[in-house]
């Protein structure tokens, strides 16, 4: 058994996450030996067996039942191996490679074929491999890597898995939901083969650990999900020496690449000397993935580093492949050398082992060293914001006064609500129109949670992209994707009962009146006995002249509380008075209103 | 004109009304004689893009993090922003992804 490499690193080290990890790796040496020690065992019960079973027909011992003890990466030095004592077997030449018999049987199908053979696998199970990110990537690349016998694996992860992953990170599973990716990963890489040597780090990769990290192996994979992250490993590799396996999915696509390899290969900050903008990077939690493409890409990356570490076949260095997973294209371009002027790998490089831990990435990139959510916005006045319960209150209020007043106004206007979404925009102002009647004849005085004044009907305005509203939505939310806000602008304002931007002149009429006449029919109908109300709001309309709807209560609906937000404040710039949102979006309603609703 | 084949790619193609592949003819700049890379990106800003073009470009060239291709080639090998661009050339704007 190899003395573990981690032992070695730098004791003079005060800093707190270099002992973690120091710590974390001889932990994970213990753990893994002693799984080893647990295949071995069953290995030598096993081969009792067989010898029992062959010394009651045959009477030599076979030499070779007991493995070799060296159970490590690779077989012991074949020199040693070679029977001192006189054969007690079948004439049998000793073996020219390293390989146990157990080794020997497991990759056989790597050593009978012609291009790689028996010195390229002995070569695998030399080297070893730091795979960063235990998800879509990882999950793949780890799996080969352990099944083909690459001696040592390190596993990095500080994330946890959640269900919402096992559609592509195929090393987890549901029984797993919660554990350490890093812990589950060694799991499923030791099952495949309890030979290989797994580490897991479970304290992911920061600047001040990723040297001591990245030191400790041949070859890395950068198998993250950020920015922050990609630029740390690709420094630390160049600081290092080693060569790095990056690839990347997202939607349908995915790009793969080898870095800092050979004479002049290109580092990640000679192709990207500057970090692109958050808006730029679309992120799986937010695009979606189809699982497949980060499963083939992680296989692909397990490819280059069998390539790297057995010496055996071409690198993907200044070249990068493109997958193309909607129409099935695998394609190969050229890429540039490595940039005389680069800050990492350049001729005078100001990222060393000295300043790299130091270095703020989080700075460089304007995003944090995660795939999570953006950051919660505060643009409106957090006061006139609903909780989902609020909003669930205004809505069962909504319901109960329609149900007072003997009619089903309200559920006849909720279902003209959702037939308007797919309708388009007449059916949709006709729809405002009835929702908002529906709401001033079920005012029974009552001040709705949101606050004191008159109820008015709701407007749920759902402004979420397309596919999120296709899984579920709130019953008569209005959904206009915010990304087509522009366009349907006039829609959504006539809905709203604000004026419409396309016609100044006669909507800002139209809102005058409206602006005299709301508050009118709103107290008449507060005002007037349960049954009167019903004519209110057209008399009131019809005394100003014209046929204002009473304008409803405006509440938008996004999946975070962002987007929604932003179109709210953009609403009331443009005239729609007391329009809201939603506080933490169809995630919090899921949390916190409605358990059974699926969380996107 | 040059007709140029265009691509998008890596998300680049939502900017542009979710069309990755075309056929375009681009008109060469007055007062010079050949198309060049970046005025191709000019063009397609001016003449293709559909919604936030801060994503596309910044000055005169492409945002960081967005590889242009010309004929399956780094246009950093053939003259970045000054590569000629000739009739029939595949030019891909890709964008760099971060997901995993
Ligand atoms: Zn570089």
């Amino acid at each position: 058994m190899s003395p573990p490499d981690q032992t070695t690193l730098p004791s003079n080290c005060d800093d707190a996450s270099t002992l973690r990890v120091q710590n974390e790796a001889l932990r994970n040496q213990v753990d893994t030996l002693q799984e080893q020690l647990a295949a071995l065992k069953a290995e030598l019960e096993a081969a009792r067996g067989l010898t029992a079973t062959a010394a009651d027909t045959i009477a030599p011992t076979p030499a070779d039942a007991p493995r070799r003890a060296s159970c490590g990466p690779c077989g012991g030095d074949p020199s040693t191996s070679a029977p001192t004592a006189p054969p007690a077997h079948p004439p049998r030449a000793p073996p020219r490679h390293g390989l146990s018999r157990a080794q020997a049987e497991r990759y056989s199908r790597h050593l009978l074929l012609p291009a790689f053979g028996v010195a390229a696998q002995e070569r695998l199970c030399r080297g070893s491999v730091l795979i960063v990110g235990c998800g879509g990537l990882g999950s793949p690349a780890a799996m080969y890597l352990a099944a083909a016998g690459v001696g040592r694996l390190g596993l990095v992860d500080h994330d946890s898995v959640d269900v919402s992953n096992l559609h592509r990170q195929v090393m987890h599973s549901t029984a797993r939901v919660g554990m350490h990716k890093a812990l589950s990963g060694r799991l499923t890489c030791a099952a495949i083969n309890p030979t290989v040597q797994v580490e897991a780090h479970v304290c992911g990769l920061s600047p001040a650990s990723a040297l001591a990290l990245v030191d400790g192996y041949d070859v890395v994979i950068d198998a993250s999900d950020n920015p922050a992250t990609r630029y740390l490993v690709s420094d630390a590799c160049v600081v290092a020496g080693k060569p790095l396996v990056s690839a990347a999915a997202v939607g349908t696509d995915g790009q793969l690449t080898v870095y800092n390899h050979g004479p002049d290969g290109p580092c990640y900050r000679c192709l990207f000397p500057e970090s692109p903008s958050p808006e730029n990077c679309s992120r799986c939690g937010e695009a979606g993935v189809l699982g497949v493409v980060p499963g083939v890409m992680g296989c692909l990356q397990a490819l280059e580093a069998i390539k790297l570490l057995s010496g055996v076949g071409e690198v993907a260095s200044k070249k990068l492949t493109l997958f193309d997973a909607l129409s099935g294209r695998f394609t190969t371009v050229r890429l540039r050398g490595r940039s005389p002027g680069c800050v990492a790998c350049g001729a005078s490089p100001a990222l060393t082992r000295a300043s790299l831990p130091d270095y703020d990435y989080v700075l460089f990139t304007g995003q944090p060293p995660d795939d999570g959510p953006p950051p919660d916005l505060q643009l409106l006045d957090a006061a006139a914001r609903l909780a989902p319960a609020e909003v669930a209150a205004l809505l069962a209020a909504e319901a109960n006064g329609a149900e007072a007043n003997g009619a089903a106004a309200a559920d006849g206007a909720a279902e003209a609500v959702a037939e308007a979404g797919e309708q388009g925009p007449e059916a949709g102002a006709k729809r405002g129109e009835d929702e908002a009647r529906a709401g001033a004849e079920s005012s029974t005085g009552s001040a709705g949670p949101a606050g004191p004044g008159p109820r008015r009907g709701v407007l749920l305005l759902d402004v979420r992209p397309q596919a999120q509203y296709d899984v579920m939505a709130l019953p008569g939310a209005v959904h206009v994707p915010f990304e087509r806000l522009d366009e349907r602008l006039g829609e959504v304002l006539a809905l709203c009962g604000a004026p419409a931007g396309s016609t100044p002149a006669g909507s800002s009429a139209a809102e005058s009146s409206a602006a005299n006449s709301a508050p009118t029919s709103a107290s008449a109908a507060e005002a007037a006995p349960q049954g009167a109300a019903v004519d209110a709001p057209e008399a009131a309309a019809a005394g100003a002249g014209n046929h204002p709807p009473p304008r409803p209560r405006v509440v938008v609906l996004c999946r975070r509380g962002n987007n929604s937000q932003r179109v709210a404040a953009r609403l009331a710039a443009l005239g729609v008075e007391g329009v809201t949102d939603m506080v933490g979006g169809y995630q919090a309603w899921a949390r916190q209103v409605d358990p059974a609703m699926p969380l996107l | 004109m040059v007709r140029v084949r265009l691509e998008f790619s890596g998300g680049l193609e939502l900017l542009f009304g979710n069309q990755k592949e075309c056929e375009v003819d681009v008109p060469v700049a007055s007062g010079q004689q050949e198309l060049t890379a970046g005025h191709l990106i000019l063009w397609a800003r001016d003449n293709m893009l559909q919604e936030r073009p801060e994503l596309f470009v910044k000055g005169n060239s492409v945002r960081p993090g967005i590889l242009v291709l010309i004929n399956e080639c780094d246009w950093e090998l053939c003259g970045a922003g000054e590569s000629t661009i000739s009739e029939g050339d595949h030019v891909v704007f890709i964008s760099t992804l971060h997901g995993g």
